[in-house]
């Protein structure tokens, strides 16, 4: 057995997107701080490399207001198109950002629902088409939904970001039989946004073979985010380890015997 | 239609039923995730006011789950206070000799100019209601003249009609605020005696016609102390779970105004709406509707401004004036509306924002009709 199970080299073990290497499965939101300097901290004690900010939030005319300008040099920008209500305005939000010089990573949210936040799948999917054709890594924000995951995917989605739970809930994994379908059936990274509340809630996401988790609410309305940061970066850490090692069968009961077959073993 | 409910729900209110919720009730609400009308009730009554600090600790847990400790900054500009409406709570009042007057486009420009210049990106435009003065078509000229200096823009002015909205949202008005002011029909007709504002139902359902229009926000209220609070609370709250739930894709926001001193001589019969009265609103607003916006004008004074902030308020008004123009020096004032009770200058506001903890958001829109609209 031991000569055919790939060997787990954990060191080795990352994460390609849009033609990045990323060795963090963290990715971190800057939103509902209390202060934009506390944001670097939480960077570095989160270890993330990539950052999601809603455009609509980065303040370009008070430069000590925009948070860009908090951000390491390094960091990979993730603009998200929230306040989107069809693809339409996704698109144009994106645009915007890569015009403001953000890159080319984009984070497609579009909600036309206020009351829970929830992903419009379809507009989703047509503002996915339509800025991959522009040349943008697009990481469309969904529902777990397998048919929409799929279709993304032939769009040339770069990532495929579902939800656990509403955003800024932190109910955790509540999606997680939907979720576990995706990362089984879909072959691009699946990277669980929104719902996380706590570090054993990425470490389970991790387990289950996410290929990363990204989290603002709960680090940035925890007591303390910078140590929050670093809770979660531990969890990603050691969920991913877990999921590598490939965990042994969960059994309800102990099996010492084996009462059906054991006839075979006798005289 | 909105009338419906309040026809549905206006003979439940009385005196009896309000006064007829127990301590017990409050608590079952307490431990309530999602609540239900019925529930806001519980939350607006006497038995309520016994229970205003763990009302206010889940209040607040609530608003930085949701909007984190952040909160938007916008400021009112006044384009012009003639008015054809003799409401009698309001200095505005046709029958009041106060002086007139509107902006030139080149005024709101410099007023523009001067408001941007403090870093304030989120802009209200005011008018009184006269279609001959302040029509349409002035508003859309300001609109113009104004979105490319600001992220957003707001209108709070006369209700229009729904393809009014749409050519203010074509041109750049992103939200619109609106308050019924009473949703008591009495109440209404009595302080509203004379002008297009007596016309009760096409204000109600002005925030409708904007939705309908197009328009991404809406923020309705009622001036609390007009007329009974506790009904008044109830059905603002009412109206906008009414929206949200009709217009999904709509941001739906409440503000608090309570009755300032102003020029005329109106005493409302109703009782007044004490601090502790004002604190129970808010806490049962954001309890009822934990997405809701709720606004918080410069109608309070800074202490209470700073007190009330932490309780479930997403949205400030900064450096105000209520007056006709103002902020530019070169233009010349006409009477304010209201007397304001907190004069703080910007940064001052910014200050005693990030000192209670929370960041001060100076944009929180995009502009997604043209490209040099943002400051790119």
């Amino acid at each position: 057995m031991n000569e055919i199970r790939q060997s787990v080299n954990p060191s080795a073990d990352s994460l390609l997107i849009g033609g990045v290497n990323l060795l963090s499965r963290l990715f971190v939101g800057t939103g509902k701080f209390s202060a934009h300097e506390i944001v670097p901290r939480v960077l570095a004690a989160s270890g993330s490399q990539v950052v999601t900010m809603a455009l609509r939030r980065v303040d370009w005319k008070n430069p000590q207001e925009n948070i860009l300008n908090f951000l390491p040099k390094d960091t990979i920008l993730l603009p998200n198109t929230s306040g989107a209500r069809t693809a339409e305005e996704a698109v144009r939000i994106a645009r915007l950002a890569q015009a403001a010089g953000c890159g080319n990573w984009v984070k497609i949210e579009v909600v036309k629902d206020q009351h829970y936040l929830l992903p419009d799948n379809w507009e989703t999917l047509q503002a996915t088409e339509q800025l991959v054709k522009e040349g943008f890594v697009v990481l469309p924000y969904m529902s777990p939904d397998l048919g929409a995951a799929k279709r993304l995917q032939e769009a040339g989605a770069a990532a495929i970001m579902p939800l656990g739970a509403p955003i800024g809930s932190n109910r955790g994994l509540q999606t997680k039989e939907l979720l576990r379908i995706l990362i089984e059936e879909i072959s691009l990274p699946i990277i669980v946004d929104a719902g996380l509340g706590r570090p054993s809630e990425a470490a389970e996401a991790m387990e289950m073979g996410a290929a990363a988790v990204l989290v603002n609410t709960a680090i940035a309305t925890a007591g303390d985010p910078v140590v929050m940061a670093q809770a979660f970066r531990l969890a990603v850490a050691a969920g991913r380890l877990g999921y590598l090692a490939g965990p042994g069968e969960r059994r309800t009961t102990a099996e010492a015997s084996s009462p059906l077959t054991g006839f075979l073993q006798e005289g | 239609m909105f009338y419906e409910r309040i026809k549905e729900w206006q003979p439940k209110l009385s005196a009896a039923a309000w006064a007829s919720v127990s301590s017990a009730d409050v608590e079952r609400v307490l431990a309530r995730e999602t609540l239900q009308p019925l529930d806001l009730v519980v939350l607006l009554s006497p038995a309520a006011q016994a229970y205003l600090e763990a009302l206010a600790k889940k209040a607040q847990a609530l608003t930085v789950r949701n909007f984190g400790r952040t909160m938007g900054l916008f400021t009112p500009l006044y384009l012009a206070n003639y008015c054809s409406n003799q409401c009698v709570y309001c200095s505005f009042h046709a029958g009041n000799e106060i002086a007139r007057c509107k902006l030139t486009i080149e005024q709101v420009i410099q007023e523009g100019k001067a408001i941007s210049s403090t870093g304030l990106q989120h802009l209200l435009l005011l008018t009184g209601e006269s279609r001959l003065q302040s029509g349409p078509a002035y508003l859309e000229e300001c609109v113009r003249a104004l979105r490319p200096m600001f992220a957003s823009l707001g209108l709070e002015v006369y209700p229009l009609a729904t393809e009014e909205y749409r050519r203010l949202y074509e041109v750049g008005i992103d939200s619109v605020t609106l308050f019924q002011e009473t949703y008591d029909e009495i109440t209404y007709a009595e302080v509203h005696p004379a002008g297009p504002k007596r016309n009760y139902h096409y204000r109600l359902e002005a925030p409708e016609r904007a939705c309908e229009a197009g328009i991404s926000a809406v923020n309705i209220g009622a001036l609390l102390g007009l007329s009974d609070w506790r009904r008044d609370a109830f059905f603002s709250a009412l109206h906008a779970d009414y929206l949200q739930r009709a217009y999904p894709g709509v941001e739906v926001a409440l503000s608090v105004p309570r009755l300032r001193p102003y020029a005329g001589s109106f005493n409302p019969t109703a009782a007044p709406v004490t601090d502790a009265f004002l604190v129970q609103i808010i806490l049962a607003y954001r309890l009822f509707l934990p997405r809701a916006g709720l606004t918080l004008s410069t109608r309070e004074n800074p202490q209470m401004r700073e007190n009330l902030l932490p309780l479930g308020i997403t949205r400030m008004s900064a450096g105000a004036l209520t007056s006709v123009g103002g902020y530019s020096e070169t233009n010349n004032v006409g009477s304010a509306q209201f007397e304001i009770a907190d004069q703080r200058s910007v940064p001052e506001v910014v200050r005693m924002i990030r000192a209670k903890g929370y960041l001060p958001a100076f944009c929180d829109w995009v502009n997604m009709r043209e490209k040099d609209a943002v400051g790119l």
